[in-house]
């Protein structure tokens, strides 16, 4: 980015602002001043989040290339470069991430009392990690922070998180790190067999890179047999972090166990890392491994079991934390659905989703925090009438708890709606099957908010809550501003990703149409697909 | 035989630290227990002087031929080694001070034999001819089995170092007995020697079983499964600064005469035995990881963890004549050094500071009491586990390419399967020192100690995320494939 004629590397300052300020906090704050410590993190989350918004508006939405790149030699040995860059489906993600920061941040106050210093030293590093994850253009760089963003996740939950922390917190770890590994392999597998070749595959002997442009081009080109085996690899690391189906098993221990900010970045943030995977690396590199028949089978099957076994796990849930949790899963499976119908409406609805996914869902958890820091139960049958006593948190709960079952004017409902149309074009029975989700999430999200919020108060306990503070108002209203503006006016979001996405699906060969219907850009220009389109018998 | 100056140059380490160690043992007398810290300075001075002498050799023109009548090179491959195995020396000196000071026996003999050690580790890795690698894997032997049993009042310690010395005497036999067939075949010692003749000439049965004993010998070194049922005992017994010192300077000679009798002797029947170092490979790097997930005494856990990187390491050598292979083990060795010198160094770190640290729980609450101290030890931890942006990342990212290079991807996709499953113990360790709510006084630790742990975390951190420097100039270690 230039300003006044100077080259800003903006993105990596968009990276590295909470880096400094958790290593300022660590070297320069003594652990007793805790205010101190509160303030400076809520100034450098603020600032970060003021100095991603140029991002937005300077972000050319017509431009086929990476923007803002920087790029730097880092081990010329192996071709690996420092290399940043984003189109505009990182860039939604980075700018969503800066804002859940100043979140998780806002909502710690209270709820964090102990150790706070290392607390809000490794929500930071976090912060920082997980930008660069979405910025990195080298595969190798991704990589890094792809593993190194495990470590204070692992500790947030270890050490603030509730009773089964110590379990919860090592199987996130393990689980997920198993999944990157072989993706690792992949990664090896990829670089080899553009250069020198690998078993019995003849390498391209071209110049060693780990540039996610060039490896995926180089992949595309690759025989089937290998994008196969090339494919699951990375399959297994990023379906482990959405997560898929079978794969799911960590989610609910990590986020019902972790304290409320770990579990609102990890549902808004850390889920999307995998899907985001699955849109910027499965889909362009391996286009004849997806359309071959059983392997886009095998995902459209686990994500539409997600879709309804998740729902229907979340229906008989006691907690509420782990009922959110559960209705991840579900969620999840719309965005994999959305992504695998290989079109346009389904690829931008289901990225589309993950923000929705992100907003509504750490909406969720950042109220049921709420709550829970007042009563320490999360227990469903602890409560009961709340509506009466506390009338702001129980609007607030309503609108987030429409805008994840996906109601109209809210941003569920653009994101879902959009994924079955996709979906519905590609196959009218993986919509349906999808739709039963759809019922499924209203049951549990008004059955939940019946038993929670109307009747009586029944619990004493309940009797004397106090409603929300102005503070936890303040985390919540850019939440639900967003999920307006989304469901009433998605245009600039969908504007944002229609270039990347149709990139991505020319390059896995799919159908460029539909697009979603709530976008419809001007005859004129959807021309050369649609010349293919209608060309075909 | 001719002899030249410069051949008595290009030993003058070995030959320094040989009447460095007889100066200090004979000195010593004169020194009494609350005096013998200068010991150690003098040691540490000696040892440098080596470095020295060692990085004036990595420059001077006539290395890389053979010498002594081809009975040993300094090449830069040695010389990687001589550099390494010195600073291991080092950092053991630095961790011992303290340690070696609080025990009612004289330290002279301690920093002696390990200057001892030294001498035949250096001797080792110029090795190039099968008889003076045999002697000079004798001198760090018996050494080490001394070191071990240092604690001569203490069972553990007597134990160790009877297992080490009975069970190494006889692997020492196997490996003998081994280099006899190949001589009685070959009529011939040098490595090269032996390369020039098995080009020519068919391989014989008999020559099959020498190979493979050498081989046994070897992986007795390195503790590799099944050869690795010494460790547990030595590594927990043996006085914990010379554990650290064993988890890393002998394995380092090992592994590099490992590499160097197979590259520069046997090229030719790479088919035989690399498909042997694949399957013991294997089976190292699963039980080493296994084993360890059931300890609870940290000691025998992190010596488990050792066997399991013998495994990973042993992925290196597979890789030959392919860009990745050398190169690769070349990178992890670095990395390894510094990552498992520094765990073991904390677990001396608790022991002089009154712990046992025979048990997870001597972690407990270390974050409360010492901050930096549980810190570092998570950067090690972290590393061991392959975690980026450490060194034990892109120690591993080489061992990972140069399996799957070598065409061995079963190997690969094992080794980081294992590799995740270790992070399930390591992360005991981090889990005792930042989850446990105990309270204690803050533990501070000794200068040199401090200085040992740091050279060590430093290096892990530097070399895990500015690679390139170092990488490029391993590269150039390489033994040249013939």
């Amino acid at each position: 980015m230039h300003l006044m004629g100077i080259w800003i590397p903006i993105l990596s300052i968009v990276t590295y602002i909470p880096l400094a300020g958790a290593l300022a906090v660590v070297f320069f704050v003594p652990k007793e001043r805790t205010g101190a410590i509160q303030a400076i993190s809520t100034v450098i989350v603020l600032v970060d989040f003021v100095v991603s918004l140029p991002l937005w508006f300077l972000f050319e939405r017509g431009r086929e290339s990476y923007q803002f790149v920087e790029k730097l030699s880092w081990i010329p040995s192996l071709g690996v470069d420092y290399h940043f860059g984003i189109d505009g489906i990182s860039l939604l993600l980075i700018l969503l991430t800066t804002l859940m920061g100043i979140i998780a941040v806002a909502c710690s106050y209270t709820a964090i009392s102990t150790r706070q210093k290392e607390y809000y030293v490794l929500l930071l590093l976090l912060q920082t990690f997980m930008i660069g994850t979405f910025c990195s253009l080298d595969l190798f760089l991704f990589y890094v922070f792809w593993e190194v963003m495990l470590v204070p996740m692992y500790f947030l939950i270890g050490v603030w998180g509730s009773d089964r922390r110590l379990y919860a917190a090592i199987k996130f770890f393990l689980y997920t790190l198993a999944g990157s590994v072989l993706m690792l392999l992949g990664i090896i597998a990829l670089y080899f067999y553009n250069t020198t070749g690998f078993l019995s595959y003849k390498g391209l002997g071209q110049p060693p890179t780990f540039s996610i442009e060039k490896l995926t081009a180089v992949a595309a080109g690759m025989p089937a047999e290998l994008q196969i085996w090339l494919f699951f690899a990375f399959f297994f690391g990023f379906a482990i972090k959405v997560p898929m189906f079978p794969f799911h098993t960590w989610l609910p221990d990590a986020h019902t166990e972790a304290p409320t900010a770990g579990s609102v970045i990890l549902a808004a943030i850390l889920l999307k890392m995998g899907t985001y995977g699955f849109v910027r690396f499965s889909l362009p590199m391996f286009p004849d491994a997806i359309n071959t028949g059983w392997v886009l089978s095998v995902v459209i099957t686990l994500s539409i079991v997600g879709i309804v076994y998740g729902a229907m796990v979340t229906l008989v849930q006691k907690d509420m934390k782990r009922l959110i949790a559960y209705s991840s899963v579900s969620h999840l499976g719309f965005v994999m659905l959305g992504v695998f119908a290989l079109n346009m409406a389904g690829l931008q609805g289901g990225i589309l989703q993950m923000v929705n996914h992100g907003i509504s869902t750490g909406a969720l958890f950042l109220l049921v925090g709420m709550i829970y820091e007042r009563r320490h139960t999360r227990m469903i049958s602890e409560y009961g009438g709340l509506a009466r006593q506390m009338p702001i948190y129980a609007t607030y709960f309503l609108i987030m708890a429409l805008s994840s079952m996906g109601l109209p004017i809210l941003n569920g409902f653009i994101g879902e709606f959009t994924i079955l149309q996709g979906a519905f074009a590609k196959n009218f029975w993986w919509a349906f099957s999808a739709a039963t989700g759809i019922v499924l999430g209203p049951a549990y999200l008004l059955w939940l908010y019946q038993r929670v919020f109307f009747g009586e108060i029944t619990n004493p306990a309940n009797a004397t809550l106090p409603d929300l503070t102005a503070r936890e108002q303040l985390t919540l209203v850019p939440l639900v501003v967003l999920a307006l503006w989304i469901g009433l006016y998605p245009k600039p979001m969908f504007d944002v990703l229609r270039v990347p996405s149709e990139k991505i699906v020319a390059a896995v060969g799919g159908r460029t149409l539909p697009s979603p219907a709530l976008a419809r850009k001007p005859a004129p220009e959807r021309d050369p697909s649609l010349a293919v389109e209608a060309s075909r018998p | 035989m001719k002899v030249s100056a410069s051949d008595w140059l290009l030993l003058s380490p070995e030959l320094f630290l040989t009447a460095a160690g007889l100066l200090i043992l004979s000195i010593s007398a004169f020194f009494d227990k609350a005096k013998e810290e200068f010991l150690a300075f003098l040691t540490l001075l000696f040892v440098g002087v080596a470095i020295g002498l060692v990085a004036f050799l990595s420059g001077y023109g006539g290395r890389g031929a053979p010498i002594f009548a081809g009975m040993f090179i300094v090449d830069n491959f040695a010389i990687f080694f001589k550099l390494l195995m010195l600073v291991s020396i080092v950092l053991t000196v630095l961790a011992s001070i303290q340690f070696v000071g609080r025990a009612p026996y004289p330290a002279g003999d301690y920093y002696a034999l390990l200057l001892f050690t030294g001498v035949g580790m250096l001797f080792m890795v110029s090795g190039n001819n099968l008889v003076s690698i045999y002697v000079a894997l004798e001198l760090m032997a018996l050494s080490s089995y001394i070191l071990a049993g240092y604690f001569k009042l203490e069972i553990k310690s007597t134990e160790a170092a009877l297992k080490y010395f009975v069970l190494g005497a006889f692997s020492s036999g196997v490996l003998l007995y081994g280099l006899s067939l190949v001589y009685g075949i070959a009529g011939r010692m040098g490595l090269p020697d032996l390369a020039k003749l098995f080009e020519s000439q068919a391989k014989s049965n008999l020559l099959v079983v020498g190979i493979l004993l050498i081989l046994a010998g070897l992986l007795f070194k390195i503790a590799a499964v099944p050869f690795h049922v010494w460790t547990p005992d030595v590594y927990e017994g043996s006085p914990t600064p010379v554990t650290a010192f064993f988890s890393v300077g002998p394995k380092l000679a090992a592994y590099a005469i490992l590499a160097r009798i197979f590259y520069v002797g046997f090229p030719k029947f790479h088919a035989d035995w690399g498909l042997i170092i694949a399957l013991v490979s294997a089976a190292t790097m699963v039980f080493g990881n296994v084993a360890a997930l059931l300890q609870t005494n940290v000691k025998r856990m992190l010596a488990y963890s050792s066997i399991a990187h013998a495994g990973y390491a042993l992925m290196g050598v597979l890789g030959f004549r392919t860009e990745f292979g050398l190169w690769g083990i070349l990178v992890y060795l670095l990395a390894y050094t510094f990552m498992n010198f520094g765990v073991f160094a904390l677990v001396v770190f608790l022991e002089t500071k009154g712990y046992a640290a025979e048990s997870v729980a001597d972690f407990n609450g270390l974050a409360r009491r010492n901050m930096t101290a549980a810190v570092v030890m998570l950067v090690f931890l972290l590393s061991l586990a392959g975690i980026p942006p450490t060194a034990g990342f892109i120690g591993k990212y080489y061992l990972f390419t140069s399996a799957m290079k070598a065409g061995y991807a079963w190997l690969a996709v094992l080794a980081v399967l294992m590799s995740a499953l270790s992070l399930f113990y390591y992360f005991r360790i981090a889990a005792a020192m930042f989850f446990s709510e105990a309270e204690g006084a803050p533990l501070k630790s000794s200068y040199a100690l401090t200085a040992a742990v740091l050279i060590c975390a430093a290096a892990t951190v530097i070399v895990g995320v500015a690679p390139q420097p170092f990488v490029e100039m391993l590269r150039a270690c390489v033994i040249k494939a013939p």
